[in-house]
């Protein structure tokens, strides 16, 4: 019996690691550290976003004042520094451009980017946002390593500069320089998919909060129905 | 007061006697073990689930247009909709995982035998239904898995000759896994599967307590009388197991929190990620992977190179299962005193089920489909052989009396 128990959870053990492995999916994603306590993050994220993603995607999910509450900024400073589609702190982050324009301009209606973190991960995200190259081949001027023919161009170029792709390598290389250094980029692009992250399940904060409240009071409730097992059961040998 | 109240109760309805019967007066062996904690943690699941199905019915939108952001409005918007969503997506994960478990101390200790084998049949049924169930829910997410998991499940109908194709249809609605779908989807999963399920509950649990429970020894207790009619070996469910019981319930709701409140997708094994991508009828996923508590029957479909033929086998390993008390030969009932045959042959049958599961989440290679057919014949042979080695294999002799670990 113990033997086949521990072959069962050897077993299950194994299961764990490979499908970890298996999610990068041949491509590999650097990972990104995410900190939804951090508000400077997520505020300097949330700026990001507003900017450079939301002019063409949506994140129809997401209301400003709950983004508010959530990255420590008031409604007020929020309507004035984060909000250009709406002027309704109540509303939730959509864009004026229509599905069927969108379509048009870039072959492809952008995503919306409500749960997009949970979709792709936020290694992928992370990974994919840093790897745009310059390639002639395509419309936008752009390819990127990790969404092969990818329709969105490369809306960061100020700040990240061009790369350029080394076939035989693999490796992406500076073709231009951007306004940012390397390691800012990678700031920006690490605080705007942690904003990403916190868009993905704004209820997260409350979940983990909440989590441990939930695992005290089993706790000590474990401490009360314990003994009372032990105590009705004293006599049955 | 109380005993007048009670009195004329019972003179309009059997409360004390059923009371009596189920729990102060029902007599359970006194050396269940680790194994005994999952039936009723099975109950207290399906009751979590139909609580929050109810809760996430009043703000869910069973419309393909609507569904999927329902969702992620209960995920935001609602008060404390997150916790009850969450609640419900691990809790069906959950219940599976349960219900494996009962169903292995079923398997280790001859549940299914003689004369269990009405539980283990309505015990089957409830299986069945539990699958029925979870694969219609987890289409009303309205993610890209929903749809096209519905997809391939609803068109394995169609592998049935002469009926298959219409069959498919009627079962959509509609060409496609679409509108219609969705909503007669969600009529079966908040209504007409759930009264099956506790309909068979119900028959489960009368059928156990008519013959009484089994234990790790597999020894009958009601052979073994006092005077007053009552085992020796028993102790009544109530308080005894039930406050043990309740041990288990909170030890089982630490270890569910935990998923619940720091991993509720479980590394894409209890949500997957391709789940929170609206569903879209022009754009094929990847690897379409059902979720993990079908893959064991999804591999041995996919194993077998016609389609027929691999839906035969598919219902064929759940078929087979139904089979168990007639296909055992063994007078012994427990894994304790069983013979080595059929240890190994049980041993070998869960290492395939558990291997089956796993190449079901992979993409079908030939390295893992190769794999996956020696493990569905392992799990064939499991059934097929049982009459030959459980009839010759050299069981231990049994204890006349059950024995405390």
């Amino acid at each position: 019996m113990r033997t086949l128990i521990s072959a069962l959870f050897i077993g299950f053990m194994s299961l764990t690691s490979i499908q970890a492995m298996a999610a990068s999916g041949g491509v590999h994603l650097d990972p990104v550290e995410l900190d939804l306590s951090d508000k400077a993050s997520l505020q300097r994220g949330a700026k990001t976003f507003v900017n450079y993603c939301l002019s063409c995607h949506e994140a129809s999910y997401m209301r400003y004042n709950r983004m508010a509450k959530d990255i420590g900024l008031t409604d007020a400073q929020v309507k004035e520094n984060l909000m250009f589609a709406s002027n309704k702190v109540g509303d939730t982050m959509t864009v004026a451009m229509r599905a069927e324009d969108a379509k048009k301009w870039f072959g492809v209606t952008p995503p919306d980017l409500s749960v997009i973190s949970r979709a792709r991960g936020t290694a992928w995200l992370n990974t994919y946002l840093r790897s745009f190259y310059l390639d002639d081949a395509k419309t936008m001027g752009t390819n990127n390593t990790v969404f092969k023919d990818v329709g969105m161009p490369h809306v960061l170029w100020q700040q990240q500069g061009y790369l350029s792709h080394d076939e035989e390598t693999g490796h992406l290389e500076h073709a231009t320089e951007g306004e940012l250094s390397n390691y800012d980029y990678n700031v920006m692009i690490a605080d705007l998919v942690n904003f990403l992250a916190y868009v993905g399940e704004p209820s997260k904060i409350q979940r983990l909060e909440l989590a441990k409240w939930v695992l005290l009071y089993l706790f000590l409730l474990f401490l009360v129905v314990y003994p009372m097992k032990k105590a009705f059961w004293k006599d049955i040998h | 007061m109380f005993a007048n109240l009670m009195g004329w109760v019972d003179a309009r309805f059997p409360a004390t006697k059923m009371w009596e019967d189920h729990l102060s007066k029902y007599y359970a062996p006194k050396n269940f073990n680790f194994w005994y904690f999952f039936g009723s943690l099975a109950m207290l699941v399906l009751v979590l689930q139909i609580v929050t199905g109810i809760f996430l019915t009043m703000n869910y939108k069973p419309d393909a247009a609507l569904a999927f952001a329902s969702v992620e409005y209960i995920m935001r918007d609602v008060e404390w909709g997150w916790l009850i969503r969450y609640l419900h997506s691990t809790g069906a994960s959950a219940f599976f995982i349960v219900i494996y478990l009962h169903m292995f101390r079923g398997l280790i200790y001859g549940s299914y035998k003689q004369p269990r084998e009405l539980v283990w049949l309505f015990g089957m049924f409830l299986y069945m239904a539990l699958m029925a169930e979870a694969f219609l829910g987890y289409l009303l997410p309205w993610g890209q898995m929903s749809f096209w998991g519905a997809q391939v499940i609803i068109s394995l109908f169609g592998a049935l000759p002469v009926i298959g194709e219409d069959l498919a249809l009627w079962i959509r609605g509609d060409f496609v896994v679409a509108d219609a779908t969705l909503n007669r989807f969600f009529a079966f999963h908040v209504i007409a599967v759930p009264l099956v399920i506790l309909g068979l509950v119900v028959a489960h649990i009368i059928a156990l307590h008519e013959v009484g429970s089994n234990n790790p020894d597999g020894v009958e207790i009601k052979k073994n009388k006092d005077k007053n009619g009552i085992p020796v070996d028993g102790i009544p469910f109530h308080p005894y197991y039930s406050v043990k019981d309740i041990v288990g319930v909170v030890v089982f709701l630490f270890i569910f929190s935990l998923i619940l409140f720091y991993a509720p997708e479980f590394d894409g094994w209890f949500l997957e990620k391709d789940n929170f991508v609206p569903a879209d009828p022009l754009k094929t996923p990847e690897h379409i992977v059902p979720l993990w508590y079908f893959t064991p029957f999804y591999a041995i479909l996919r194993a077998v190179p016609d389609k027929l033929m691999g839906v035969m086998a598919m219902g064929g390993a759940q078929g087979l299962l139904f089979l168990l008390p007639w296909l055992d030969r063994s007078p012994v009932k427990s894994w304790r005193y069983r013979g080595p045959y059929f240890r190994v042959a049980l041993t070998l049958f869960i290492i395939s089920f558990l291997a089956l599961g796993y190449l079901g989440t992979q993409p079908a290679t030939t390295l893992y489909t190769n794999l996956a057919r020696v493990f569905s014949v392992i799990y064939f042979a499991f059934f097929i052989l049982m009459p030959f080695y459980t009839s010759i294999d050299k069981d231990k002799p049994v204890p006349e009396r059950v024995t405390m670990k």
